[in-house]
């Protein structure tokens, strides 16, 4: 169940580039097609493909993209699913980074076949954390880095991030917790109204 | 370990802690007064106060039915419990009644532990609950989710839906193919007649036109109608040279395309022979259809520039002169004498 992903990587660069870029990118990626239907299997290749092509149409470095992605998944308002769905990891960032290691599980919940990365939360102290990530794309770290920003900003806390390359179990995402509630968090309920 | 209890089996702890294990539980005593209650509940029933009244008040236990003293509630300890709250602000409870061991200080009683059940989404969202209602080792989260999730992919798949069936209904429209009979529809016409210039050479096209399928539609129904069609569909394939294009252009309209056809009197044969099939009787589940078909024709070779759509024009006028003769009958499309005449229309 890739479509979903490639659909949403379609999302952020027709979103944040225009249309014109992403018909560029899927021409330059070789697809076949106009649009990612988000609930179709698509090869895994294509996903490396696109980012590669975005990236060098955009001429920006492939790790910049990726991390654009991950805070444009969880910001943008067109994508509040996402957000939402994060948002329920817990009540404070650190319950979400909690959560993490249970998202793939989670995830599988609602689609059996959702592949989403495999990650390992470390905590070495209340505001020290490391997070591995392994998946299939390479870079995805820088993803999920843009996705912790953003999603940090999300519950009013402060941190700093930094993306520390892979090692034999994945990319490693430091992460120390600055101050937990540096900002209103952003309203969540856990069910929405109706409509 | 201590007071040589064996291990395991006794648990005390104040209510506090079952706070945290049981946020919706009950604490009652053996009169049936509530004398502990859980923070979530707690919350539920902000501004009633549910210490000191007698449980039975509160709550009406639906299954099983007629609990309606401790003495049968304690004997009941252990069922799943169906109950609601009098009030009407939980209608769907589920709930497991334990007794307590007695002590030197009380005579025991019981506690209820409750949940939400099936109504958990309604009291999520009525009373605004957070993660924090719920007992850290709850699946209400995972459940809340998944159904998050669930709206989201069937949002999904609804807009998939809506794409697929808007791409059906623009492929259905760009069909060249009429679906009752199979033969080409108007669009297929039109590009039938739009490769005929291209192919070059003489052609001739002929418009039929059914005579009395109206009274087959009115006397025997439409599906007697329809069988008619195909039938003259079949007929008019069988007749045509392969090559030709048949097109259902109206409801008992057909419009023939003979390419590399030059001569009015095979043209003629041709519709001739059509006549004489259709005018045969068709059957239709042991009743008889009597169809007869009145024909206009005409040639490119009539005209000096021939344009698909006058000749169109042309073999309906002859068409309809075909009618007024009678029915029954093929006509050619007569071309004006004075070569001048053409040139001018």
């Amino acid at each position: 169940m890739n479509g979903l992903i490639n659909r949403s990587i379609q999302c952020f660069l027709t979103d944040t580039h225009g249309a014109g870029l992403w018909s560029r990118v899927a021409v330059a990626a070789g697809l076949d097609f106009e649009n990612f239907e988000p609930m179709l299997d698509y090869d895994p290749v294509l996903t490396d493909r696109v980012i590669t092509a975005a990236a060098r149409l955009l001429d920006r470095p492939r790790e910049t993209v990726l991390e654009d992605l991950g805070t444009f998944l969880v910001s943008h308002p067109h994508l509040g699913a996402l957000r939402r769905l994060l948002r329920f990891g817990g009540a404070s960032f650190v319950d979400f980074l909690h959560s993490l290691e249970e998202l793939p599980g989670r995830g599988r919940l609602a689609l059996p076949d959702l592949d989403l990365p495999q990650m390992l939360l470390l905590d070495h102290s209340p505001q020290d954390y490391t997070l591995t990530c392994r998946a299939p794309l390479a870079g995805a770290g820088h993803v999920l880095l843009g996705l912790l920003r953003a999603m940090a900003d999300d519950y009013g806390a402060l941190v700093w991030l930094e993306h520390q390359g892979a090692g034999l179990d994945g990319e490693v995402i430091a992460i120390r917790l600055l101050d937990d509630s540096f900002a209103a968090a952003r309203p969540f309920a856990l069910v929405q109204e109706a409509g | 370990m201590d007071g040589g209890m064996p291990p395991g089996r006794v648990f005390r702890f104040d209510p506090a802690a079952a706070d945290v294990l049981m946020p919706m539980h009950l604490g009652l005593q053996p009169d049936g007064r509530i004398v502990s209650a859980g923070p979530t509940l707690r919350r539920l029933f902000a501004g009633l106060p549910l210490l000191g009244h007698c449980f039975h008040s509160l709550f009406h236990i639906r299954r099983p039915s007629g609990l309606e003293d401790m003495g049968r509630l304690i004997a009941a300890a252990g069922q799943r419990l169906y109950l609601s709250s009098r009030d009407g602000r939980l209608a769907h409870l589920r709930g497991v009644a334990t007794p307590l061991i007695p002590s030197a200080e009380d005579g025991g009683g019981l506690v209820i532990n409750l949940s939400f059940g099936a109504g958990i989404l309604d009291a999520v969202r009525d009373h605004g609950l957070t993660d924090a209602d719920f007992a850290p080792t709850e699946l209400a989260m995972e459940l809340l989710y998944v159904v998050e999730a669930k709206t989201a992919v069937m949002e999904e798949l609804r807009a998939l839906n809506l794409r697929l069936h808007g791409a059906k209904t623009e492929a259905e429209e760009r069909a060249l193919t009429d679906t009752l009979t199979g033969l080409r529809n108007r669009r297929g016409l039109d590009q039938a007649l739009v490769r005929l210039p291209r192919r070059g050479g003489p052609f001739g096209l002929m418009h039929i036109d059914l005579d009395f399928f109206k009274q087959v539609n009115d006397t025997l129904g439409h599906a007697a109608g329809d069988h008619v069609l195909r039938e003259v569909a079949r007929i008019l394939c069988d007749e045509v040279r392969s090559g030709d294009t048949v097109a259902r252009v109206g409801g008992d309209e057909f419009v023939v395309v003979l390419p590399r056809m030059g001569d009015a009197a095979r043209l003629q044969q041709i519709a001739s022979r059509i006549i004489r099939h259709l005018n045969a009787p068709i059957l239709f589940e042991g009743q008889v259809c009597r169809v007869s078909a009145s024909i206009g024709m005409t040639l490119s070779s009539f005209y000096p520039r021939p344009d698909p759509q006058r000749m169109i024009e042309d073999a309906d006028a002859a068409l309809y002169a075909s009618k007024r003769a009678g029915r029954g009958q093929a006509v050619m499309h007569i071309p004006p004498a004075d070569p001048s005449d053409l040139q001018a229309g």
